[in-house]
């Protein structure tokens, strides 16, 4: 049986919850209707659980209780050891988010048990399931297994499946409420409420060219040359995070897994290495051209057009070419 | 404030992998190596909260003899001392027998604070930092951009999905994880190089029996999907053919 846990805050799915659906359903296969479960951790939960139960799963599971209101790595972890001691899976499936980062390693090390995380893929070969997940910043791809007793635990990279790829069924499955009699002493953290930062000057999402530079541009006085090029495309410029965090350019510009994700007509990486928490944010871009001096560099893997060259002799003559017109 | 900061050592950014004869792990005979760059965050924020507050930072690190070159990087960058857990075995170990490798050796050195980045640039499990919390019984917060004291405790600011923060408080003592862009890193000075060379680093044997919790049956470059077309030539040519391209057959300019 496989058990997905789901997201939810202040009543609002994550949409990232449909995702490990999807991962689950295509683990059990055929026995999708009767061998997979959703679990819902917080309180308030009907309307979020009612969403889930569309789901073709077995049942919707809620832990609904007020010390969970607020998410707590350690009320969420007793929690979800409760309804893995009811249900006895031998899969626990996850979305990779910033939460399941913050609870599932606590999780798995209390119960002892594996956890792969950050996988892209599934497979199924002579019996063994095995998980595909990036290595060394992208640069290699991993087949791995789980040792040791189940439950395994597994969370999937946010993209890797895709939330509408999610069987849903024509009638609401039972949603079935768990009772839970939390250790409130053992929850030592106090959140306060979540906050967006200042409200952003430039919404990248929305961009259809993005100028994106790396580490290649090595130093914050040639980003003008970078933003005289997105001036002749009508571009935004954009960052990898590297260069957001030496201060060059502000948060708000930073494409990847912790930034922006975007989907423009035209991105143009400058001296982006390709590093898998940047490709996460701009490979569904529709036209994707790499300058890189690195002929090994991944961003190629995901380039349409690719340039091996000096970004600081391909961009001046990107601009004279584009005045030309 | 005793401050641990576990720094892990991975192959350098530049590094192209190569595999070993059962793609089963990377040569390592031919990579060059460096300190995990979401470490050196954590180590920067560890000196930063030493120096306003008071105490010492000690660095941690698991792994082969090799990784004594990222703790003589630490210590040089003002780290007081170090913990070097040696064991040829750890080189390619997942983050639960790591963790648990670090929380044995930090377990009774009463550290306030234990600092680790939120993940580290070869195998990225983002798990070995929550994994020593729980080990030591502590209470943890992860992918943290800001760390303020308060009385008895700390007060962190998270990084949460899409521009999305949130402070949380906890007592001391704790773990974080620290993420990358919470600071600017320093880097070691000749007089810190060479003090480095009289400051104590102090080797354990990791603990017997550490069940790995993964395997990875095989490495490989991924499988590419997308076709790509390389455009060569001198700069104006290349920059001819490209925006050619770019307007008349992908109708983007």
């Amino acid at each position: 049986m496989i058990l997905i846990v789901a997201e939810q805050r202040a009543g609002k799915l994550n949409r990232a919850s449909w995702e490990a659906i999807a991962a689950a359903q295509q683990m059990a296969g055929q026995a999708a209707a009767t061998n997979t479960k959703v679990v819902l951790i917080g309180s308030a939960l009907s309307s979020a659980a009612a969403e889930l139960a569309q789901a073709i799963v077995a049942e919707v599971l809620t832990v609904d209780h007020p010390l969970l209101e607020a998410y707590t790595a350690e009320g969420f972890v007793q929690a979800i050891t409760a309804v893995v001691e009811r249900v006895s899976p031998e899969w626990v499936v996850m979305p990779h988010t910033y939460q399941t980062r913050d609870f599932a390693p606590k999780l798995a090390a209390r119960l002892q048990r594996a956890l792969l995380t950050d996988c892209v893929a599934v497979n199924r070969e002579n019996g063994t399931v095995s998980f595909l997940r990036p290595m060394f910043q992208g640069k290699l791809a991993a087949q791995v297994v789980p040792e040791g007793e189940t439950p395994h635990f597994v969370t999937f990279q946010i993209g890797a499946f895709r939330g509408d790829a999610a069987a849903r069924g024509a009638t609401a499955v039972p949603i079935v409420p768990v009772g839970f009699s939390p250790d409130a002493s053992a929850i030592r953290v106090k959140p306060e409420a979540p906050f967006q930062e200042a409200r952003q000057s430039v919404d990248l999402s929305q961009a259809e060219r993005i100028v994106a530079i790396g580490r290649g541009i090595k130093g914050q006085e040639h980003i003008e040359l970078a933003r005289k090029l997105a001036a002749a495309l009508s571009a935004e410029l954009a960052a990898s995070r590297p260069i957001c965090d030496a201060g060059w350019l502000p948060m708000e510009r930073q494409v990847g897994s912790s930034g922006q994700t975007v989907a423009p007509k035209l991105y143009l990486a400058l001296g982006i290495s390709g590093a898998i928490q940047h490709l996460v944010g701009m490979k569904g871009a529709r036209t994707i051209v790499a300058v890189n001096k690195d002929p090994d560099a991944p961003i190629f893997e995901v380039a349409d057009y690719g340039i091996v060259g000096d970004l600081f002799d391909i961009v001046p003559a990107l601009i004279a070419e584009l005045e030309k017109q | 404030m005793k401050i641990a900061v576990c720094i892990k050592q991975v192959p350098a950014r530049e590094w192209h992998p190569k595999l070993n004869e059962t793609r089963t792990w990377i040569r390592e005979q031919d990579a060059s190596f460096e300190m995990n760059e979401p470490d050196a965050y954590a180590l920067e924020e560890g000196l930063r909260l030493c120096e306003k507050h008071g105490g010492e930072v000690v660095v941690c690190s698991a792994g082969p003899a090799r990784v004594a070159q990222v703790i003589r990087e630490a210590l040089a960058r003002g780290a007081d001392r170090a913990l070097h857990v040696q064991d040829d075995g750890l080189a390619a170990s997942d983050a639960s027998v790591i963790g648990e490798a670090l929380a044995a050796a930090m377990r009774d050195q009463q550290f306030d604070l234990i600092l680790t980045g939120l993940q580290s640039d070869d195998q990225g499990f983002a798990q070995t930092g929550v994994v020593i919390a729980e080990r030591l019984g502590l209470p943890h917060a992860t992918i943290i951009m800001e760390v303020q004291a308060t009385d008895g405790g700390l007060r962190v600011k998270r990084e949460l999905e899409a521009g999305w923060f949130q402070w949380v408080s906890l007592p001391l003592p704790a773990v974080l994880t620290i993420q990358s862009g919470i600071n600017q890193l320093r880097y070691a000075t000749l007089k810190g190089i060479m003090a480095a060379k009289k400051k104590e680093i102090t080797q354990v044997a990791a603990p017997a029996g550490l069940a790995p919790s993964q395997r990875i049956l095989s490495l490989a470059v991924p499988q590419k999907t997308k076709h790509t077309e390389m455009v060569t030539g001198s700069p104006a040519e290349v920059a001819a053919q490209l925006v050619r391209k770019l307007r008349d057959e992908r109708r983007v300019i």
